[in-house]
């Protein structure tokens, strides 16, 4: 799938409002949010501040995404703990997987091989799909963060989206 | 000043305009004042005020859109000016309220004593930035902030406040559905 591809995926699920804060992993839809006006994009300097940055624009009315590299699940711990899931918002977060494989650069490789574990502590429900899968995994965590207003995560590996 | 004065002051200028607070004292303190529909209490995610207005504020472009910051929050994200002074709103107010200390957890020192924030957001690209230490600069600078469009930074400086503001008797869930519904109602209260 390209970036392109899943921008529009995202903006026929409803997506209006795009931030995070940039991945290589997730470089080819950065590089679409960046540079295609049809996108509501800004960049967040740090993960937590765009979780409350889409907080924000959730209460405004907009129906936000949140990207980042999995590195900064580690920022929003307590943005999701005491944010999102206190108040009920339904947030799709979309995670570049840097570590899944554990020959990647040596600061990737704990928390790549956490990330399951750590998404399952705070209760965050997730998929990781194949590049076929996508749409469909897509699909069901919206409609889950909708009805359950509880956050999800995509978790995309090298290659997925490129 | 005080952080009550401060906010029951801010109150008295403002209509409908949509509120972010900061957790600890001030949410407290504002809920103890007026409890207003468009009040959104954050309860937890300490240094995060100013990055869900900022998020209002790009959702809701035509209502003033303020945050009740205090100095031991804005010092903990201070990378959320950047993303303000960047984004440029047309309608956001960033106040912080500086005791220069962390009065919800027991009067600990902050750093703001020593830091010139005034000047931090007017580096990260706000359009304006003032520091009040009296009511009438105060005031003088809400009214100018509420006719300004672009982004306002105000730091009003507060010696202790007495006694405890109870604690918000709303559940987290319904401030945030209330806050949402005035969001989308553009009717006044």
């Amino acid at each position: 799938m390209s970036g392109a591809e899943f921008c529009a995926l995202s903006r026929q699920l409803g997506y209006d409002f795009f931030t995070g804060v940039p991945d290589s992993t997730l470089g080819a839809i950065f590089k679409v949010l960046e540079n295609d006006p049809q996108y509501t994009y800004v960049s967040s300097v740090r993960e937590d501040n765009a979780i409350g940055l889409a907080v924000g624009a959730y209460l405004g009315g907009l129906t936000p995404l949140v990207l980042m590299q999995n590195s900064g699940l580690g920022h929003c711990i307590t943005a999701l703990a005491s944010l999102s899931s206190l108040y009920r918002i339904p947030l799709l977060l979309v995670l570049g997987w840097r570590g899944y494989h554990q020959n990647d650069a040596p600061e990737h490789v704990m928390i790549g091989r956490l990330l399951p574990t750590l998404l399952k502590t705070i209760e965050v429900e997730y998929l990781a799909p194949s590049t076929t899968e996508v749409t469909e995994a897509m699909a069901r965590l919206s409609q889950t963060n909708k009805e359950k207003r509880v956050t999800t995560a995509l978790l995309l590996r090298e290659d997925i989206v490129s | 000043m005080t952080t009550s004065g401060v906010i029951e002051l801010l109150l008295s200028h403002l209509t409908n305009e949509l509120v972010v607070s900061a957790n600890g004292y001030i949410s407290r303190q504002l809920f103890h004042c007026h409890d207003r529909n468009t009040n959104f209490y954050m309860l937890g995610s300490m240094g995060l005020a100013s990055s869900i207005a900022l998020g209002v504020a790009l959702a809701q472009p035509h209502r003033k859109v303020i945050a009740i910051d205090g100095d031991g929050n804005v010092l903990m994200s201070l990378g959320a000016l950047t993303m303000i002074g960047g984004c440029r709103p047309t309608n956001l107010i960033h106040l912080v309220i500086d005791n220069e200390q962390y009065e919800t957890t027991g009067g600990q020192c902050s750093l703001s004593a020593k830091v010139d924030l005034v000047k931090f957001a007017l580096a990260a690209g706000y359009d304006s930035s003032s520091l009040s230490v009296s009511a009438v600069e105060f005031c003088s600078s809400v009214h100018n902030a509420l006719r300004r469009c672009g982004t306002s930074f105000i730091v009003a400086k507060v010696g202790p406040d007495t006694g405890t503001p109870p604690r918000v008797r709303r559940s987290p869930e319904s401030i945030a559905e209330r806050f949402k519904a005035a969001c989308a109602n553009r009717d006044p209260e």
